[in-house]
């Protein structure tokens, strides 16, 4: 199962570290990823393959949350689909 | 990959701009739990219930947290419960309060928002059971807590049951009186319907119809916020421009809806009904219907050109829906209920939105006169005239209207009455200082109307 990591925020050191630290240490696998200044803010996006992973996005969820919050970032993970479906017929 | 603007666009739609899923609603026919026994019959229901149920709110929390979308409430929506009123060896007000009380705790225990159903379909004429469930209608009420009841009083094709709407003005009232303490709570649970829709997932009018099956999942999107901020980009171009913008972006919140739906029906085994693509307005501010016709333009909504508005609104979000799920239904359009919606609060607050426009509006939106608080000490005749003037529209125009009114005891023109939660603020609205007592007091029906030469 793909999912989609946003991390949005003042840009400082060790954020696509810390990150992907964490997805690394829970075996999730970085498929892609892209980075780039929107509206004066860091925006990474990341999409992530959940296959061999043991845990879940709702785990995951909390564990980047930690991040989110020591760093005063915005970090969400959501399943591929919502996008595809929005935005592609 | 996907664009990445794209999907810095789906956050910002749900982070700023209140984008959600409103409703998971699941349908469940009790029809199997019919009997002459009250007894039996009301833990035939609660089982029924609790059973089929016992796994929607899990299964939405996870949809919620894995897709990243706010799901804001689950709901059970059921049979019209005077079918099962009228299966009982004797019905009694009595027996259709513990059948509500039934429902109540069934909900409680599975940890759904709202459960309809408590219901009644009189348009054509009463059964004994449908007389006695309304009469139970004002104690269900106020004796529970997230039993949400409707009644429906008139159909293109069958006309108005006058009858019936003379009897709803004084359910109304008395579910008023008998929640005083609550400023009359009870009537924000209760809908009078003209043609109501069998797969509405919204409350309080859900209701699970004749021809719907054993267990059906219905999703009810939102997302006024969205649009507004949509249409922000649009400053000052023309109507196309609007409609078009408003097109596409229902198109996408119904996308999410659609994708929730079918998420949500697959985890529970149950077959997806319909997404109801209504834009439905919170009390939060930015997630108002009234704020998107004033977008368009209008210095405060219920001003001259608020119907054009509301029209072309309610039309274009229709059309932006209809391709973005595979089975439309419910009410789908847009909502105008006064006191979920900041900008209506406001608007009627000042004076801009009086009850003689909501009810123009009413002709053009998705359902009818929504949440309205009107003084205390209006009479059960009064109510009777606004329910039977908005039947009268639902009617000739064959489409579902509705009234959601509520006369707070004690409230008079200028008081402000709170609900709390996703229900808000009713700033007391004025009714017509002249009687329609006699015209009510007639009784009979309303033959149905004409259908061909329209002019």
């Amino acid at each position: 199962m793909k999912a989609i990591v946003t991390v949005v925020g003042e840009d400082k050191k060790g954020i696509i570290a810390k990150v992907s630290n964490v997805l690394y240490e829970n075996d999730v696998n970085i498929v892609d990823i892209s980075q780039t200044i929107m509206q004066n803010m860091f925006t990474m996006i990341m999409m992530v393959e959940f296959k061999s992973a043991n845990v879940s996005v709702q785990q995951i969820t909390e564990k980047l949350n930690v991040i989110a919050e020591e760093m005063g970032l915005s970090i969400h993970v959501q399943r591929e689909e919502i996008f595809t479906s929005m935005h592609r017929i | 990959m996907i664009n990445p603007f794209e999907i810095i666009e789906t956050i910002e739609m749900i982070d700023k701009e209140n984008l959600d899923i409103r409703t998971i609603t699941m349908g469940i026919s009790l029809k199997s739990c019919a009997g002459p026994d009250i007894e039996t019959k009301c833990k035939k229901v609660y089982d029924k219930i609790t059973s089929y149920a016992k796994d929607l709110v899990k299964t939405g929390e996870d949809i919620e947290q894995q897709f990243g979308i706010p799901i804001i409430n689950k709901r059970i929506s059921v049979t019209p419960i005077a079918t099962l009123a009228d299966a009982l060896d004797e019905p009694t007000v009595d027996k259709c309060v513990k059948l509500a009380k039934t429902l109540d705790e069934a909900a409680k225990a599975v940890g759904v928002n709202f459960i309809g159903g408590f219901s009644a379909l009189v348009h054509k004429g009463y059964t004994n059971g449908e007389r006695v469930l309304i009469e139970s209608i004002p104690r269900a009420l106020a004796e529970t807590d997230i039993v949400c009841s409707s009644v429906s009083v008139g159909s293109t094709k069958a006309g108005i049951n006058m009858d019936a709407v003379k009897q709803m003005g004084e359910i109304v009232k008395q579910a008023a009186e008998l929640t005083s303490d609550t400023q009359g709570f009870a009537c924000a649970k209760l809908v009078v319907f003209c043609n109501p829709v069998e797969d509405n997932p919204f409350m309080a009018g859900a209701f699970l119809g004749d021809g719907e099956g054993e267990c059906v999942i219905n999703v009810g999107v939102s997302g006024p916020g969205v649009v507004k901020c949509a249409l922000e980009k649009v400053k000052g171009q023309d109507f196309g421009v609007v409609a078009e913008t408003i097109k596409k972006t229902a198109f996408k919140i119904t996308r999410m809806g659609q994708l929730v739906a079918q998420k949500a029906s697959a985890r529970l085994g149950v077959p997806f009904g319909i997404v109801d693509l209504s834009l439905a307005p919170t009390p939060a501010v930015g997630d108002s219907v009234a704020y998107i016709l004033e977008e368009m333009g209008l210095e405060k909504c219920g001003t001259h050109g608020t119907t054009a508005a509301l029209a072309l609104l309610n039309d274009a979000v229709k059309k932006g829906g209809v391709m973005a799920s595979s089975y439309v239904g419910g009410l789908s359009g847009a909502f105008i209920p006064v006191s979920e919606d900041a900008g209506m609060i406001e608007a009627a607050k000042c004076g801009a939105l009086s009850l003689e426009k909501l009810e123009a509006m009413t002709c053009v939106c998705s359902v009818g006169l929504d949440m309205i608080v009107i003084p205390g000490d209006t009479s059960a005749a009064t109510i009777s005239a606004i329910i039977a003037d908005e039947a009268a529209i639902g009617m000739i125009n064959t489409k579902t209207t509705a009234v959601r009114i509520i006369p707070a005891p004690g409230a008079v023109e200028g008081d402000v009455v709170e609900f709390g939660g996703l229900l808000g603020t009713g700033p007391v609205m004025p009714v017509s200082k002249y009687g329609s007592d006699e015209f009510i007091a007639r009784g009979g029906r309303i033959p149905a109307p004409i259908n061909s030469l329209k002019n």
